[in-house]
């Protein structure tokens, strides 16, 4: 047997960095080892690079090096942004992988030209359709999320109607180069048309869903990448953007259940959320409200309290403040968890980093799942900045646009208490009936500041 | 040609399987962190990126490579640092006590 050549020990490497990527998922299931995880996948990736600049095809380095110094300096800052920012990160590093795959599956067709056999254009033209969409689509969604552009869905009629037109129209122009790849002027305006379409495709979703859409634009980026290894036949590409896909998709499914959504109504559902004011029945039912100190005393005095936060708890910036919060209960005997929703935040699990940022131990931190059972033998439920998951509407009111989603059944606990600015309706516009229970109190004002007087209380009455 | 093409589909589809039955496993406190290292992982792409940019078939092909150099590696190099930086966050009582 001969030895191995160049290009066999490359494609060992890839083998090598591979696996590596598999174990670094895999080491995610616990906190505890999901640090060796990122180890495994920077020796992958690096030893993956490493090879590929020792392939033969290279003739010119400069412009290479040129490009990892710029991707390098652009990259740093991007891994040292706020933890609040992490959301949008996200959404452009989805527009950066995916502006790297459309830009390879271009430059491919060109190289190939005139002579492209059909089964290659198909892969060429899918690729760069789903590159270029998801380039778009999550410059939209990063610009979302940055509140650089309207949060709330941005629709018209027939809205659908023409998204769709214009999705097939990328298509058959694919179908028309599959069959005649020579007619490469046709070519630009695929690429432009699908670019259009993610636009179209981000630009009607609310805010609300962008957990669902980071997921879902996450899943097409994997693809993409998936669909280049097909391209180059590279079964590195092939491997990493599988996996990246699926976890992706999962994380969609995930989220969907968790608004009890559906793909469809995620994705086409913008123009009939418009009824959503819903039929104000305008009795005037009353809430009973509570000052700091009320609220310290039942605290002090309680044996187990559940803190249940939300985005809007990570907005008023209250995090270390509820931390505070946690120490001080916590040295005073009182058993203190953390009940998360699927949704809180804007991207999966966004709360628990958010949390987990301001020192708060993560074995305090329980799923839905766990907390859900054990509400009714806790004292105290306090619900920071969080209001539709905590909606009892959800579970009782055939006719609330959130029935059937999930809750954190909060309204089972002994007492409940809501900090809270005022009675407006959040975010969705919806009532909250959880609000106007016997055993509920309001706690009007700013978290912050709220939790604060808490915690001073707290210190200052033993 | 269509032979590679089914090889491929193999390992896609095998990928996928383990995909799934890995990252169903992934603890959801880090389902941020997941995304932020598939990501990372994701943008293995530079090595193709790399070999277009590298090759000089073309002017149009080394720009559009180098562009996709520039963007896959910045993916790779902050997708890592955010990750490491998220998850050394994460603390347990114990190691908060010792």
């Amino acid at each position: 047997m001969n030895p191995l050549t160049a290009q066999q020990l490359i494609d060992l490497a890839y083998l090598i960095a591979v696996a590596l990527f598999i174990l670094a998922l895999r080491w995610l299931s616990s906190p505890a080892s999901a640090r060796h995880g990122v180890l495994a996948g920077e020796i992958g990736a690096a030893l993956a690079v490493l090879a590929t600049l020792c392939n033969y095809e290279i003739v010119d380095y400069k412009w290479i090096t040129v490009a990892l110094v710029v991707g390098a300096v652009v990259g740093v800052p991007l891994g040292l942004v706020h933890m609040t920012a992490v959301p949008q990160r996200t959404a452009l590093s989805h527009a950066f992988g995916a502006l790297a795959a459309a830009m390879i599956g271009i430059a491919e067709y060109y190289v190939r030209l005139p002579h492209v056999a059909k089964f290659e254009m198909v892969e060429i033209s899918l690729e760069v359709i789903i590159g270029s969409l998801t380039f778009t689509g999550s410059l939209i969604a990063a610009g979302k999320l940055q509140e650089i552009l309207p949060q709330r869905p941005i629709t018209y009629k027939g809205q659908n109607f023409v998204s769709l037109s214009v999705l097939a129209a990328a298509v058959l122009l694919a179908l028309w180069l599959v069959f005649h790849p020579e007619h490469s002027r046709l070519f630009p305006v695929m690429v432009g048309i699908a670019l259009i379409f993610g636009v179209m495709l981000v630009t009607p979703i609310g805010g609300a869903d962008m957990p669902t859409v980071i997921s879902l634009l996450n899943s097409y980026a994997g693809l993409s990448a998936a669909l280049l290894g097909f391209v180059l036949n590279n079964k590195a590409l092939v491997v990493a953007g599988a996996l990246d896909g699926s976890s992706g998709f999962i994380l969609s499914v995930i989220m969907c259940k968790a608004m009890n959504r559906s793909f469809t109504n995620v994705m086409f559902g913008a123009f009939g959320q418009v009824q959503v004011s819903a039929h104000a029945e305008k009795e005037e039912r009353t809430v009973r409200s509570a000052s700091a100190e009320e609220a310290a005393a039942i605290l002090g005095n309680a044996n187990s309290v559940v803190i249940v936060p939300g985005y809007g708890m990570a907005v008023a910036q209250a995090q270390h403040k509820v931390r505070e919060l946690y120490d001080t209960l916590t040295k005073k005997g009182v058993d203190v968890k953390f009940g998360i929703h699927p949704v809180a935040g804007r991207m999966p699990g966004h709360m628990n980093v958010l949390l987990a940022e301001a020192d708060i131990p993560y074995d305090k931190l329980a799923d839905m799942d766990t907390i859900n059972p054990e509400f009714p033998q806790t004292d105290v439920a306090l619900v920071i900045g969080a209001n539709d998951v905590t909606n009892p509407a959800a579970k009782t009111d055939q006719g609330s646009p959130i029935y059937g989603m999930p809750i954190l059944e909060v309204d089972k606990a002994r007492t409940v208490m809501v900090i809270k600015r005022s009675m407006s309706p959040g975010f969705a516009g919806i009532d909250n009936p959880l609000y106007y229970l016997d055993r509920t109190l309001m706690l009007f004002g700013d978290a912050k500041a709220f939790v604060g007087d808490i915690v001073r209380e707290l210190a200052g009455g033993h | 040609m269509t032979s590679d093409l089914i090889s491929n589909l193999w390992v896609f589809v095998l990928a996928a399987f383990i995909g799934f039955e890995v990252i169903k496993r992934v603890s959801p406190l880090l389902h941020t962190p997941l995304m932020s290292l598939t990501n990372a992982l994701d943008a293995i792409v530079v090595v193709a990126a790399i070999i277009i940019c590298g090759r000089h078939k073309s002017t149009l092909s080394t720009v559009l490579g180098a562009i996709a150099v520039a963007a896959s590696f910045s993916n790779m190099v902050g997708g890592f640092v955010i990750t490491d930086r998220m998850l050394r966050m994460f603390k347990t009582t114990r190691t908060k006590k010792s």
